[in-house]
């Protein structure tokens, strides 16, 4: 099962709908890449609220997502991680260390507003 | 239920058979966090199978000692083995993909944890998830 990307305005939001196989997490990464450099996309969020476990090939591709996009400057949000999993993730020794998160989507796209607005009102401080 | 068997050979083995652990452990009355405990030591030992073994299964098993019950999982394959437990069982210690996390990180989640393997033969590692008192 593909995971849907969604686009909304300047960000891209992927929303996880079920247990995905590594192969699934694997095309997501690329399907998301991809798509940050067709829409120019400022920013994605990845909402794993439904996400049955985070183990650690899923936390490196989560990783792996976040460094590509950043590459390609845009922001990565990881929202929804459930308690038990945050639980799990800490006893298997697991961070997703570099990426942002946040408790649900809506502050998830609240963020990467705060941040886009930031970057905007520095540029024009440095008159651009 | 004797057992119950799953054949571990492709990624789609891998995210059943950690379906399939979370429900024979929420039948044996463990709940909460400890099923995502049981279903993430799973997906790391049964990937391993997939990655190193290419195929090999996982058996589910119901227990009781101590007046618990318990979900003991043994996860079998026919691979090239462990030269090196000792190494392989190190944070870090990778020789594919992944974050080297697999064996020590499933060993940290479950209560039990026990390797057996020889190279040339397989592997054979089995881990028990205890419930509460009943």
């Amino acid at each position: 099962m593909d995971v849907p990307i969604l686009k909304q305005g300047d960000y891209l939001i992927a929303s996880i709908l079920g247990a995905l196989t590594d192969t699934a997490l694997t095309r997501l990464q690329e399907n998301l890449v991809r798509s940050v450099r067709k829409y120019r996309s400022k920013g994605v969020v990845i909402d794993v609220t439904v996400l049955d476990v985070m183990d650690s090939f899923a936390a490196r591709t989560l990783r792996a997502i976040t460094i590509m996009t950043r590459l390609l400057g845009a922001r990565v949000v990881i929202v929804g991680i459930q308690p038990e999993i945050a639980f799990s993730m800490v006893q298997l020794g697991l961070n997703l260390e570099g990426a942002l998160t946040a408790l649900d989507l809506e502050d998830g796209l609240a963020m990467l507003k705060t941040a886009d607005t930031k970057e905007q009102d520095r540029l024009r401080r440095h008159g651009r | 239920m004797d057992a119950e068997m799953i054949i571990i050979d492709s990624d789609a083995g891998v995210m059943c058979a950690r379906q399939k652990g979370r429900e024979l452990a929420m039948a044996i009355g463990i709940s909460g966090s400890d099923l995502t405990l049981i279903a993430t030591a799973i997906s790391e030992i049964a990937r391993n199978i997939v990655q190193y073994a290419g195929q090999g299964e996982i058996e589910f098993r119901f227990v009781e000692g101590r007046g618990k019950r318990g979900l003991l999982i043994i996860a079998r394959d026919h691979g090239p083995g462990i030269a090196n437990i000792g190494q392989a069982m190190q944070d870090g210690f990778s020789t594919s993909k992944g974050m080297g996390l697999g064996l020590s990180g499933a060993k940290r989640l479950m209560d039990d944890f026990e390797i057996v393997s020889e190279v040339g033969k397989g592997t054979t590692i089995s881990m028990v998830k205890w419930g509460r008192s009943s």
